[in-house]
Formats: structure tokens, sequence, C-alpha cells
């Protein structure tokens, strides 16, 4: 990573209360919006955030019963991609451990939910988790400013 | 703070169209599973879904969608979906819903698509 900085970073801490994942959505909008991103792509990174909001509300069973975001905007001179990541201090989970969801089977199951993480990696350029048991549990969720953005360089933006 | 979902019903001849408009999470899908199901008892076998006022969803709302599509099936009824906005659409996609719900880019198109052929 040679070069790009943080232009810009906020600093979130959520309670785990019911539609708290949409304050965390508007946040997310502004920073995009500072961006200068497509409404549609702003749209994606706002629905990514609620699941990812949603998925440490309902699963992370963390004693503070608190998600701690960042919010930062990196590039060179302009801004060319938002990261966003999603901390709790719960149980954690082993990623590769959860199955992928289908739409088949779960017409038939009696729990249709665990959709959150398929949702996310489909709507964002890039996600990385990092969890482990009792460890907690941080989602990294990316998006670049265009779908036409240099993909070598949003990767160079990455951790 | 509370996002609520208001939900109208415009029942016509042989189907209904259900209306939203505010946050499809978890007790607005409900709201709209209530509403669906009622629909259903009243003997109505097609369902549109109008999502036109709706601009935010999360996964346990459509977990509920996908409820309501799976009782469609159960009574051999249809359920279709129209005026999604583009990332809703692109979620329904990554979930798989169109392979078992219409996807209509508008109300009238819904209809067409939806009405039984007299």
């Amino acid at each position: 990573m040679t070069g790009n900085a943080v232009l810009r970073e906020v600093t979130l801490t959520l309670p785990m209360l019911p539609d708290m994942e949409v304050a965390a959505s508007k946040t997310a909008t502004a920073m995009a919006e500072y961006m200068q991103m497509t409404p549609d792509r702003i749209d994606e990174v706002r629905m990514a955030v609620i699941e990812a909001c949603i998925n440490a509300f309902e699963h992370s069973h963390a004693p503070d019963r608190k998600v701690y975001m960042t919010f930062e905007v990196l590039g060179k001179v302009e801004p060319e991609l938002l990261r966003i990541s999603v901390r709790d201090t719960g149980i954690g989970f082993v990623a590769g451990g959860v199955e992928k969801p289908r739409i088949a089977s779960k017409l038939k199951a009696e729990n249709k939910r665990g959709w959150g993480l398929e949702i996310i990696q489909g709507l964002m350029d890039s996600v990385e988790i990092d969890s482990s048991a009792g460890g907690g549990t941080t989602v990294v969720m990316s998006k670049r400013r265009s779908a036409g953005a240099d993909s070598r360089e949003a990767g160079e933006l990455r951790r | 703070m509370t996002e609520s979902l208001r939900v109208t019903v415009d029942r016509q001849d042989g189907f209904a169209i259900v209306y939203t408009e505010g946050y499809i999470n978890n007790q607005g899908g409900e709201e709209i599973a209530r509403v669906a199901y009622q629909l259903i008892d009243e003997g109505r076998k097609i369902l549109l879904l109008n999502l036109n006022g709706t601009k935010i969803v999360n996964s346990i709302g459509i977990s509920i969608l996908i409820e309501i599509i799976e009782k469609m099936i159960e009574i051999d009824g249809k359920l279709g979906f129209c005026s999604l906005t583009p990332t809703i659409a692109k979620t329904f996609e990554i979930m798989g819903l169109s392979q078992y719900a219409q996807i209509f880019p508008d109300e009238t198109l819904a209809i067409a698509g939806l009405r039984p052929s007299a």
C-alpha cells in the first residue's frame, strides 16, 4: 500500500437495540455520498452495513451489547475506496463453517434465515472476516467509488 | 427510533396488490405476511407485492417473504414483486428469490404477467 491515505474517518459505537442498524446505514450513506458514489452503489453499501450490524446483533452474544464501527475513505488524492469495519466482542464463529444458504432448501426449512454474509459478499467489492471462538468478530468490507475503478488499485488499498 | 412499515391493499378481480411503504425488517415482514395470509384466506391465489415505497429491507424481513413464497407454492398460487430498487432487486437475485417468485419492473407489466388469462 503505497501513498494511500485515510482521507476521512468516522467511528461509531452502536448499542445492540432495535433498528440501530439504520443509524449505521446513515453514516455509511454520508461517507459514500462524500465520495460521490453513484446512488445505486450507495444503496448497496447501506444494505451491506445493515446486514453486518444485524449479524452482530443477532449472533455475537457480545457481553457489552455493542458494535464498534469504523468508516474510512481511502485514496491517494481523491476518494477511491470506502472501507467499513464492523467489530463485536462476542463468541465468534468459524467463518468456513457457515453453510452457504440455498433458496431451495430454505423454502422447506423451519429456519429461513442465515442470509447476511451471502448478501454482504454479493453487494460489496471485498469482504474479510476475522473471527475466533470467544475472540469476537470483525468484518471488514470495502467498496470502490465506482465500478470502473482500477481493481488493482483497490486491491492495494485492502489490508 | 423505530422504522415502521405501512401496508395497503388493492383487491382486484382475482388478485390483490399489496403496497409497502417503509423499512421491511422483521416487524415489516410480519405485517406483510399477516396481510398476505388474510388475502389467501379470502381465496386469493395471486398476489403482487409492489415495493415502490420501500427503499430499505433486511434479510430478516426477506426471510418472512420467503415464508409467503412457500405458502403460495403450497396453495398453487402466484406471487410477484414489482417496482424494486436496483439494490433490492440485486439482493433478491443473490438470494435466488427470482427462481420462485416473478419480479417485474413495474405494476402494469406485473399485472399483465400475473393475471390469469381469460
